[in-house]
């Protein structure tokens, strides 16, 4: 099996396309689970025993099941329900829920960190609910969730590949269905996973900067 | 769901396979995480160097692209893996990569006093690493480990897509015979949650059984 770069020169154009799907595919998944987390940390610290308990294992049920079949749930289950989805926004939905019920426990856990006096030394000086968070908790918070979030951006961007299962044209899809029509395997798989590598060593080293740069910085505070 | 009881066996039949799936793939990955972490502590840079590859590389290309990889381009260079097999290989090597990182900040993480007490009392590497570190890392693994195994069961779903015939081939199968679609994807949705909530409750017993003997020793230090 020898390398050929004329395939190389061939398949690239569509991988082009393919990965501009992708990274759509992830930052806007991302934003989705990001968002979507949120509510459900704040759900699952409800103090009302029942709401809390339900959004847990509600969370937990998304969390215990494979993202492929969700999206596969999203895609052929709700059609027969009225609900018709476009496979990239089926996608993206699925990335997004299935990723926010792990943002929710980097939420919580940032939250939760936050010494118990801090709270208390709010409720001394009189604070409001949002006084409290926007000038005391947030601020100590939000700094150590930061690697965390952007750890699970990576993580998001290593399951879209999923997406073509249902038929989704990104990075992955792309190679696969050049390499089907014209039985030339070796130089998109190999070129996919290359793509991965370089989009993904690289953002792993970043997100482990981010880390080193805001751990001195809580540890100095707390 | 008359149509469901009928197809019970094939369900039952896909149930065992992605268990199967989930239990070769979880030993071959422990094995891995265990010989690349610990390869990370090597005197000669040639084995850290390659234990570091090793980990980028599986990390940093997609689970998806290394299983069509496996399956698709490997067999133009004649190594041909039965399907069942590619999927262990690809799951167990995938999850490996992460495993080594836990195998190697729990060693990191065992008190600097126990590693030079170690090289204090003359211990050989291997002395030191079986005797003092290691034992002492197990217990603050299992958690994380814990979290991966349930990755990991998450994984298997992919390999449906190399024609291994787990739950969720067997899904599309169903789906695809009968037109059905709600049925065969919550039902399987289920027997995962099942399976994922029996592997957090085998976790969580064994974390409390290491955590036991861990207090025990602890106390009879003190």
């Amino acid at each position: 099996m020898e390398w050929s770069w004329q395939v190389v020169y061939e398949v690239l154009p569509s991988m082009w396309q393919g990965l501009i799907v992708t990274v759509q595919a992830s930052l806007v998944g991302a934003l989705l689970a990001y968002v979507l987390g949120l509510f459900l940390a704040l759900l699952k610290m409800s103090k009302t025993w029942i709401i809390a308990k339900t959004s847990y294992w509600v969370s937990e049920c998304v969390r215990r099941t494979p993202l492929l079949v969700q999206l596969y749930f999203l895609f052929y289950v709700l059609p027969d329900f009225g609900v018709f989805l476009s496979p990239f926004v089926a996608g993206v939905i699925g990335l997004g829920i299935h990723f926010s019920t792990y943002t929710s426990e980097v939420y919580r856990a940032g939250i939760e960190n936050v010494p118990k006096g801090q709270w208390e030394a709010s409720r001394a000086l009189n604070y409001n609910a949002y006084q409290t968070m926007r000038h005391v908790i947030l601020p100590q918070a939000i700094p150590p969730m930061i690697p965390p979030l952007a750890n699970y951006l990576i993580t998001m961007f290593k399951e879209t590949p999923l997406l073509s299962a249902i038929t989704v044209v990104e990075l992955f899809n792309a190679a696969n269905i050049f390499s089907n029509s014209h039985y030339k395997y070796l130089e998109p798989m190999t070129l996919v996973g290359l793509f991965f590598l370089i989009v993904s060593v690289p953002a792993a080293y970043a997100a482990m900067r981010l880390e080193q740069r805001f751990k001195p910085k809580n540890t100095g505070a707390s | 769901m008359e149509a469901i009881l009928e197809y019970s066996p094939i369900l039952i039949q896909g149930t065992i396979t992605t268990i199967e799936l989930t239990l070769a793939s979880a030993v071959l990955a422990v094995i891995i995480s265990f010989v690349v972490g610990l390869s990370r502590f090597s005197r000669l840079r040639i084995v850290r160097v390659a234990a570091v590859v090793y980990l980028e590389f599986f990390r940093g290309t997609s689970a998806i692209v290394q299983m069509f990889f496996m399956f698709y381009v490997l067999p133009l260079f004649g190594v041909t893996f039965p399907p069942l097999l590619a999927g262990i290989l690809a799951c167990g090597l995938n999850l490996g990569s992460y495993g080594s990182e836990v195998v190697r900040s729990a060693i990191l993480s065992v008190g600097r006093g126990q590693h030079e007490a170690a090289l204090a009392l003359n211990y050989t590497n291997y002395q030191r690493f079986r005797y003092v570190l290691i034992p002492q890392a197990i217990p603050v693994m299992i958690p994380t480990f814990g979290n991966l195994l349930i990755e990991l069961l998450k994984l298997t779903a992919v390999a449906s897509l190399i024609t291994i015939s787990d739950l969720t081939f067997m899904s599309q199968i169903i789906r695809v015979q009968t037109a059905l679609t709600l049925e065969p994807f919550l039902v399987i949705l289920v027997i995962y949650f099942l399976i994922a909530s029996v592997l957090v409750w085998f976790t969580k017993l064994i974390e409390r059984k290491f955590s036991q003997g861990r207090h025990t020793i602890t106390s009879r230090e003190i």
